[in-house]
């Protein structure tokens, strides 16, 4: 183990231990008796284990190494941040409504954790992957269905382009009175969100591959189809899986917006805005970070899933 | 002459697909309100006791108090007297609501957008904020962080900020990702060779940001900027939601859908369209006249 790698890990390890130690305080768990506030050796010693985390992540930062260690950086970063906002938080008595402690959180998040559940299923399950599937497959459908016909490609690329600069989350209201407040309003705001950025990517890849691969093809007397499917498809994938991994995060920010506009009694986006008006503060962060764990998981699955398919390209190879 | 005669090639050959294309919107538009107020207008404009033509219901159908689809010209004369018949303070004319969510979009534009071009500047240059903070940033762009726009509404609410700031704040957020994940790109994109000259000319940081890294950044920062605008309008109008406010299109739609006014929503969806394209077009514009003076393609 080279010399700089176990001083950050002594640093690390030396500010983790004060940093339990700190949160044993009675103020730091907010155990204060009625009417004290936190004394100046407290302060003291959170000050001083600021330095000691910022040193650490400095270190840590400044070690050369593979990929890990930028994660591992990051992720020391990330547990410094709640620590100090848990610590904080507690310490000054915010107000819960400003902000609630990370424990707290979690707390909602255990409590409520059917309630969680129910509108996972609701808005996730239901809404989001059914609107991202339809969307996204109907993309994917119209760009080959027009891909041999110029005319209607000229056509339909610019009107496709341009709604990436509407926006198209406001179609809410107009499908909540269409398909009712269930979820179907919810899949058809993220169909129609999805499937323009699915169709401008599919068309871009289709016309990815080279000269030179499909003057082969050509040259083995492949016809139309063939070349499709041998060549111009397998070569659109990392478009298609680009239009894929956005469409995740359009598709989940199009069914909780929707869900803004007007739902059922479970949902993401309702149980934000509903809990929201109620002050119930910790139930509102909860809900948020399963949103924001569902659109990272998905992304990363999507990432795994592309490195399967498109093993072969650059890109993939290169990472 | 021959420039001439090009640029009508072009405009046929680029121009009539799209022209084809809206037409055939039009009608199917105007197919779909046939079919989709169909049975409305059976039930209740047209005669029950008489029997009635195909050409009566046709009338009927383009023609309804509260159809379930507003036809195009429904939606057309709607708009276009929204803002002509009222006073432009008037909470009925569109350009009001125009004006109250393109101010918060804007504002919160432009704040995202310093803010994302000052921590991209740190992160270029400081090893700890690239290796702890960039990771964040880029992840977040998986993440829907329009949803936190309900608890930036009750912070600032509570904070006693009301109007414009909680409004710009969400806009401002949405901005600020995509322009300081750009930018930390762009920054970075001056080849080995340039930054090396900087450093035998004796060039300061500052001198080499200012006349290397920022130039060499604008290919990467407009196309975030429109995408930033873009989402910023998105936010201001999801911030308009909650609060009960009274005022710009986010609002406009809400209200439209509590008293089943169909054809207020259509116009208010037409109106917000129409405002995320002049803002793009704005940036784009903006984009064209840097890269113009600075001699860039």
């Amino acid at each position: 183990m080279n010399r700089p790698l176990a001083n950050t890990l002594l640093f690390v390890g030396v500010g983790l231990t004060s940093a339990a130690v700190l949160m044993m305080q009675p103020a730091a768990l907010g155990q204060l008796p009625e009417g004290t506030t936190p004394g100046a050796l407290f302060w003291l010693a959170t000050l001083a284990l600021a330095g000691l985390a910022i040193q650490s992540v400095r270190l840590m930062a400044a070690v050369s190494g593979g990929r890990w260690v930028g994660s591992a950086t990051a992720a020391l970063f990330g547990v410094w941040i709640v620590y100090f906002w848990q610590l904080l938080v507690v310490a000054f008595e915010v107000p819960r409504v400003l902000l609630p402690p990370p424990s707290l959180i979690v707390q909602a998040f255990a409590r409520h954790s059917e309630v969680l559940w129910g509108d996972f299923v609701q808005t996730v399950l239901k809404a989001v992957l059914i609107g991202w599937g339809l969307g996204s497959g109907l993309g994917f459908m119209v760009a080959v269905a027009i891909d041999r016909q110029p005319f209607l490609q000229r056509g339909l690329l610019p009107l496709a382009s341009l709604t990436s600069t509407i926006p198209l989350v406001a179609v809410a209201p107009i499908a909540v009175m269409w398909f009712g407040f269930e979820w179907p309003s919810k899949a058809a705001v993220v169909v129609l969100m999805t499937f323009f950025p699915m169709l401008v990517s599919t068309l871009a890849g289709l016309k990815a591959s080279g000269k030179l691969e499909r003057e082969l093809m050509y040259s083995y007397a492949a016809g139309y189809s063939r070349t499709l499917l041998a060549l111009r498809l397998p070569s659109a994938l990392p478009f298609i899986f680009g239009a894929l991994k956005i469409n995740a995060t359009l598709a989940l920010i199009g069914a909780i917006v929707a869900e803004f506009f007007g739902s059922p009694t479970s949902g993401l986006g309702f149980r934000i805005s509903t809990e929201a008006s109620r002050m119930n503060m910790p139930l509102v962060w909860s809900a948020i970070v399963v949103a924001a764990v569902t659109g990272s998981v998905a992304y990363a699955i999507l990432v795994q899933f592309e490195r399967r398919a498109a093993f072969w390209h650059p890109s993939v190879r290169g990472a | 002459m021959t420039a001439k005669a090009s640029q009508w090639q072009r405009l046929q050959r680029d121009g009539l697909p799209v022209l084809v294309m809206l037409v055939a919107a039009l009608l199917l538009w105007y197919a779909g309100a046939v079919w989709l107020n169909a049975a409305g207008a059976i039930e209740r404009v047209l005669p029950t006791d008489v029997p009635w033509t195909w050409q009566q219901l046709l009338a009927a159908t383009m023609d309804m108090q509260r159809p379930v689809l507003p036809t195009p010209h429904q939606v057309g004369l709607d708009f276009w007297s929204s803002l002509v018949d009222w006073p432009l303070d008037s909470p009925r004319n569109l350009l009001f609501h125009v004006a109250v969510t393109a101010e918060s979009t804007l504002w919160g534009f432009v704040m995202g957008t310093l803010l994302g071009l000052l921590l991209a500047v740190l992160i270029v240059h400081s090893r700890t904020l690239d290796r702890a903070l960039l990771p964040w940033i880029v992840a977040s762009q998986t993440v829907p962080v329009l949803a936190i726009a309900p608890i930036v509404l009750v912070i600032l609410g509570s904070l006693g900020f009301a109007g414009v700031a909680p409004k710009a704040v969400i806009a401002m957020y949405l901005c600020f990702f995509p322009v300081t994940v750009a930018m930390v790109q762009g920054l970075r994109s001056p080849q080995r060779i340039e930054t090396e000259m900087m450093h035998t000319y004796a060039a300061n940081w500052w001198q080499a940001l200012w006349l290397l890294r920022l130039p060499a950044s604008l290919p990467f920062l407009f196309p975030a900027l429109r995408v930033g605008i873009a989402a910023g309008l998105v936010g201001a109008m999801v911030a308009e939601l909650p609060t009960g406010a009274v005022a710009g299109l986010g609002a406009r739609l809400l209200t439209g859908s509590y008293y089943g006014n169909t054809v207020q929503i259509w116009s208010a969806l037409v109106m917000s369209a129409l405002l995320g394209l002049a803002l793009t077009t704005a940036v784009a514009g903006i984009e064209r006249l840097v890269l113009r003076r600075r001699g860039q393609p």
